[in-house]
C-alpha cells in the first residue's frame, strides 16, 4: 500500500492544501504506513453487519424555524482578515 | 509549598469556606492567579490568562455570595481548553490559523459556567484541533506533565490536565474525542469525565470529529466532578445531538459502598506491550473494588476491540476533514493571498495548519476519495456497529468494565513525535469507548518511577452516576487523589 508523491499531489489539492515538496514526500511515507495497519480491519468479516452512522440514538431532531435576533454584523466579521462595507473580501472568485 | 493555600482546595471544599465566608472569591481566584505565575514557567500549561476579567468576575461573585444568591459554582475559578469559544478571550485551539481569533459568543458550557458566577482564569494548551496525544502539536509550544517535566502531560487537553495537577485551577474543562481527557488525567494523575454523547452541549466547541466529540470536566476528584456535571450536562437547542435525558443529580450518586455493583475487566485492554507496572497498579486497583463489595468477573472478552484504533484512524480524520474546510483564510484567523479565491484558502491552509492536523486532513480526504470509500469509511463504520454491539452485550451483564487508561504512564517528550502510530497506540484503550457513544472515567490508582497511573470505568450510556460512585467510593479508601507533584 504504497502511495506515490502524484497520488499524494491529487489528494492535496482535493483538500485545498499548499504542500511542499517536503512534505508531499513525508505524506506520501506516512499515509502509505498508516494505510498499511488499516487493512488489518479487512480480516474482519463485515457482510451482514449494518454500518453505524451515529453514536447518538437520537433520530431527525427539528425545531421551529422562528426568527430571532442574530449577532450584529460588525461584531460577525469583526475577525475577518480582509472586509468592506460589512462585507468579506476575498480575490475574484470569477474571471 | 504553605499547607491548605487556597489554590489547594478542592471544589467542595472551597464551595464550603466561600459560603461561610471564610474566604473571599478575590482571595480564591488572586491564590490561582500567583500559583499560575509560579509554576507556569516550567508547566506551561496555559495559552491565554485572563487576569483582570478574571478578578473583575470574583469581585461579582463576591457580591453575590454575600447577598445569599450564589448557585454551586459561584466564585470557584476555571480554566478553559482552548478549543471551547469564550467571549472577548483569544480562542486559538493550539493552531496558527486560528491566531488571533476572538470569538463573538460563549460555547454553551461556557455560559452555563457564567450564568453560575464560575471565574474563568484562562485557555489551557492542547493538541492542535485537538489532535494528538501529548500536547506536543500545539503550534505555540509543549506543556510538561507536572510529576516529571520532561515528560508529555498526555493530549489532546494536555493543558487542562496539567493545569489541575499542578493547582492552577479546582477544575478545567476539556475535549475527548479518542480519549483527550481520559489519557491526560491518567497521565496527569487527576479525574477526568468523558460523558455520554449527547450528555453535553456540543455548541462552540471548535468541531474535530462531531460523532466523537464531547466536552468534560478535570477535576481532582470524583465528588468535584459531579458538581462540575451537574453544572454542564443537559440538553441545549444549540446543539441538535444533545439529548433529552433528564439530567439527575450526580452528587447524589456518590456513595461509599459497592455493594451490588457488576463489574467486568475485558482481557482485550490489557495487552502485550503495555507496562506491567501499569497492569499492576489497575489490578490492584480492580481487587480494591472488590473489597467494597463489587463482583468482579475478570475474563470478560471484547473481541472487536482490536480493530477499534484503525476504525478509529478512519472514522475521526473523514469528519476532521469535512469539519476543517470552514478555515479558509476568510472569516476569521491567518490568511495569505492569492490571485485567486481558490489560491488564497490553498495558501492560506497551507501556511496556517500544523503537520498532524495536514497528516489528517490527508488521511481523510483520501479515504473519503473516490474509489476508496467502501474499503475504508463504510467498513469503517461496520466496525463501529460491532464496537458498539459488544459494550451493549458486556452492559447487560456488568455495570462498569474496569481498564487501564493507557498502556504506559506518560513518555517522554520528543519519544514519539515522529511516528505516528506509536503516538496513536496510546488511547488505544480509550478511543472504543467514543466509537461507541458511551461515558468514560480515568481516576489515579498508583504511581509508576514518580508517574501516575490511570485507571479507566466505562458504563453504559447516560450511566455517569455509576462512575461517579465507582469512582468516589475507591477515593473514599484510597489517597492517590490526594498526591500531588512537588513543584
Amino acid at each position: 500500500m504504497a502511495l506515490s508523491s502524484e497520488e499524494v499531489r491529487h489528494i492535496a489539492r482535493l483538500a485545498r492544501l499548499a504542500l511542499s515538496d517536503a512534505e508531499i514526500a513525508r505524506y506520501a511515507t506516512d499515509l502509505s504506513v498508516i494505510l498499511g495497519h488499516f487493512q488489518a480491519l479487512q480480516e474482519l468479516s463485515t457482510d451482514r453487519v449494518p454500518a453505524a452512522a451515529h453514536a447518538s440514538l437520537l433520530q431527525n431532531v427539528t425545531r421551529d424555524d422562528t426568527p430571532r435576533p442574530s449577532l450584529p454584523v460588525e461584531e460577525v466579521i469583526a475577525n475577518a482578515p480582509r472586509k468592506q462595507d460589512d462585507c468579506l473580501r476575498v480575490p475574484p472568485i470569477l474571471e | 509549598m504553605p499547607a491548605n493555600a487556597p489554590y489547594e482546595l478542592s471544589i467542595h471544599e472551597a464551595q464550603a469556606m466561600l459560603r461561610r465566608r471564610a474566604l473571599s472569591a478575590i482571595e480564591l481566584t488572586q491564590s490561582c492567579l500567583d500559583r499560575i505565575r509560579q509554576v507556569e514557567p516550567r508547566v506551561r500549561a496555559l495559552l491565554t490568562v485572563c487576569e483582570e476579567q478574571a478578578l473583575r468576575d470574583a469581585r461579582e461573585a463576591d457580591r453575590l455570595l454575600t447577598s445569599g444568591e450564589a448557585a454551586d459554582l459561584t466564585g470557584i475559578p476555571y480554566i478553559s481548553k482552548d478549543v471551547l469559544c469564550t467571549t472577548g478571550v483569544a480562542t486559538t485551539c493550539g493552531s496558527r490559523i486560528l491566531e488571533g481569533f476572538v470569538p463573538p459568543y460563549d460555547a454553551t458550557v461556557i455560559g452555563r459556567l457564567r450564568d453560575q458566577h464560575a471565574v474563568l482564569l484562562g485557555k489551557s494548551n492542547m493538541d492542535e484541533f485537538a489532535m494528538g496525544s501529548s500536547t506536543e502539536h500545539s503550534a505555540y509550544f509543549p506543556t510538561s506533565n507536572p510529576w516529571k517535566l520532561d515528560c508529555v502531560p498526555g493530549g489532546s487537553s494536555g493543558g487542562s490536565a496539567a493545569a489541575v495537577a499542578c493547582c492552577e485551577a479546582p477544575f478545567t474543562l476539556g475535549s475527548d474525542t479518542g480519549g483527550s481527557i481520559r489519557q491526560p488525567a491518567g497521565f496527569c494523575g487527576v479525574v477526568g469525565l468523558k460523558p455520554t454523547y449527547g450528555r453535553v452541549s456540543r455548541y462552540g466547541l471548535v468541531a474535530f470529529a462531531s460523532s466523537l466529540d464531547q466536552v468534560g470536566p478535570f477535576t481532582r476528584d470524583a465528588e468535584d466532578c459531579a458538581i462540575v456535571m451537574n453544572a454542564i450536562a443537559g440538553q441545549c437547542e444549540m446543539d441538535g445531538t444533545s439529548s433529552p435525558v433528564p439530567v439527575p443529580d450526580y452528587r447524589s450518586a456518590l456513595k461509599a459502598d459497592l455493594r451490588g455493583v457488576r463489574i467486568g475487566v475485558p482481557r482485550e485492554y490489557f495487552i502485550d506491550g503495555m507496562q506491567d507496572a501499569v497492569r499492576r497498579s489497575v489490578e490492584d486497583a480492580i481487587r480494591l473494588l472488590e473489597s467494597l463489595g463489587a463482583t468482579v468477573d475478570w475474563n470478560v472478552s471484547l473481541p472487536s476491540t482490536a480493530y477499534a484504533l484503525a476504525a478509529y484512524y478512519i472514522i475521526a480524520p473523514c469528519e476532521a476533514s469535512a469539519n476543517l474546510a470552514r478555515f479558509d483564510g476568510v472569516k476569521y484567523g491567518l490568511s495569505r493571498d492569492g490571485a485567486t479565491a481558490e489560491e488564497m484558502v490553498i495558501a492560506s491552509r497551507g501556511a496556517g495548519f500544523g503537520a498532524e492536523v495536514k497528516r489528517r486532513i490527508m488521511l481523510g480526504t483520501y479515504a473519503l476519495s473516490s474509489g476508496y470509500y467502501d474499503a475504508y469509511y463504510l467498513k469503517a463504520q461496520k466496525v463501529r456497529h460491532l464496537i458498539g454491539a459488544e459494550f451493549d452485550e458486556a452492559f447487560r451483564s456488568y455495570d462498569v468494565l474496569a481498564t487501564p487508561t493507557s498502556p504506559t504512564v506518560a513518555f517522554p517528550l520528543g519519544s514519539k513525535t515522529d511516528d505516528p502510530i506509536q503516538m496513536y497506540l496510546s488511547d488505544v484503550f480509550t478511543l472504543p469507548v467514543n466509537i461507541a457513544g458511551i461515558p468514560g472515567l480515568s481516576l489515579p490508582c498508583g504511581l509508576v518511577d514518580g508517574l501516575p497511573v490511570g485507571l479507566q470505568l466505562l458504563a453504559n450510556r447516560f450511566g455517569e452516576e455509576t462512575l461517579l460512585h465507582v469512582a468516589h467510593a475507591y477515593q473514599q479508601q484510597t489517597d492517590w487523589h490526594l498526591r500531588r507533584p512537588s513543584l
